[in-house]
């Protein structure tokens, strides 16, 4: 129950984007086409996924055992830095089309701040592992769900007739901001 | 305070590093892209300014395009023949040279020989100028504005203002083709680098009016036509224009020029 707790809230309540304002550079940045957004969605998934599990183990099975636990940011960072390289890697061998598209918002997952959030969250929380990889897992999920929904959002809007001045970055700003507003009746859906 | 208390976090950290650096080097090896190994060779044969003149994101983008044979070996107007011939011998096309372009400015009307009917004290910037009364402070509607958003934009130094008029420095010029689209009044062309005689008008008012604006303005008076042997110089619009193929680079035309709108240099 707790896990599932965990991790309906890491998709709805506690969203990265809409409720912590995590992660928003990718999400108003490979939100204009719906392939691009599920793309960039699976890959931050699969690295957040990653990154939870690996992360728990170089915290619990080397910082902790050595004292040296104030240097998890920097080790979180290394953890990530490295397993975006991978994906990175692996996309441009399996799928070039994606690697094109994505560009270089693919390498910003490294900075993206909801990646390093979910890990350092994982700590705060005291999780187990199998909670940070299920809190992982939402997390990206999570960032997945609302940057399709945007994308889907963005790419109506395209078409619509819409003043000048809104068209681009401000269309976009003011479609997060309502959807933020929306996520907001989440608040209470669990316990 | 002891020696441990550095010695893990460097330790650790750097090991995990290493760690994380085998592993990415065997993920690089196992999952090698077969690059074309000519892109690299057409990208180190290209002049890396990275400006876009060819049309695609920069030099990377075009030699891959070029490989794919999506774009011709001297699609890159900055590299010239040098480059063409070199990327024509990666890929094993047939060399095509063009002529050795560089842009010029078809206008000569400076402070002195221009007449103003304001001073303009703004922003330096041509397009801001072009949406003032008149088009400009010059009375000439076609005139060179004379603020330098053409130098601004050239990547290699090659224009600078003198006396109000943009010139280009044809040795500098690249023929990239940047400043061609910035000129708001759409003055500036791209000639034969070795083609010395030039209209430097391209006011299409009619002689009288060009007179009264400008006196080294081109007047479509037709004396150039006649005095080329050439068949080379004809007048269109008020306003005489060369045909650089036909061109001997006799310089009659310029000489009989009753207002100097032809140069010859």
């Amino acid at each position: 129950m707790n896990l599932m707790a965990i991790f309906l809230g890491g998709i709805f309540v506690n969203n990265f984007v809409m409720a912590k304002f995590l992660g928003t550079c990718p999400f108003l940045g490979v939100s204009k086409k719906i392939e691009t957004a599920v793309g960039m969605g699976i890959a931050v998934t699969f690295v957040m996924a990653l990154a939870s599990a690996v992360t728990y183990l170089v915290f619990y099975y080397i910082l902790v055992p050595l004292n040296i636990t104030y240097l998890y940011n920097i080790a979180f960072i290394l953890v990530i830095a490295a397993l975006v390289q991978l994906v990175e890697i692996f996309i441009k061998k399996s799928s070039p089309p994606l690697y094109q598209a994505l560009g270089i918002y693919l390498p910003l997952i490294t900075t993206n701040c909801a990646v390093l959030g979910v890990t350092v969250l994982n700590k705060t929380e005291g999780y187990n592992f199998l909670e940070a990889v299920v809190n992982g897992v939402a997390g990206g999920l999570g960032f997945m769900l609302v940057i399709v929904l945007l994308a889907g959002i963005r790419e109506r809007i395209e078409y619509a007739d819409i003043p000048a001045v809104f068209r681009g970055f401000p269309e976009a700003l003011l479609s997060a901001g309502l959807m933020a507003i929306a996520f907001l009746g989440f608040t209470g859906l669990i316990g | 305070m002891d020696v441990l208390s550095i010695l893990y976090p460097v330790l650790s950290l750097g090991g995990l590093a290493l760690l994380f650096g085998l592993g990415l080097g065997y993920a690089g090896v196992k999952f090698k892209v077969n690059e074309d190994p000519r892109i690299p060779l057409v990208r180190d044969a290209l002049p890396g300014a990275n400006c876009g003149g060819c049309g695609f994101a920069g030099c990377d983008a075009l030699a891959a395009a070029i490989v794919e044979g999506k774009a011709k070996p001297n699609a890159c107007p900055v590299g010239g023949d040098a480059s063409a011939r070199k990327i024509s011998e990666i890929v094993g096309l047939a060399v095509e040279i063009g002529r050795h372009m560089v842009a010029f400015v078809r206008c000569n009307g400076n402070s002195n020989t221009s007449v103003f009917w304001y001073d303009y004290v703004g922003m330096q910037d041509c397009r801001a100028e072009t949406h003032l009364a008149a088009g400009g402070p010059k009375a000439c509607g076609y005139g060179c504005l004379g603020s330098g958003s053409c130098a601004r934009v050239c990547r290699f130094g090659a224009i600078t203002v003198v006396d109000g008029v943009a010139v280009v420095d044809r040795e500098k010029c690249t023929a990239c083709g940047v400043c061609v689209q910035e000129c708001p009044k759409g003055l500036i062309a791209m000639v034969p680098y070795d083609n010395y005689v030039r209209v430097a008008c391209n006011s299409r008012d009619n002689g009288k009016a060009v007179r009264a604006n400008c006196s080294v303005g081109c007047i479509g008076c037709r004396i150039c036509e006649r005095a080329c042997g050439y068949d080379a110089v004809h007048v269109n619009e008020f306003v005489a224009r060369i045909d650089y193929g036909k061109c001997e680079l006799c310089g009659d035309c310029a000489g009989k020029c009753p207002t100097k709108a032809i140069v010859c240099e």
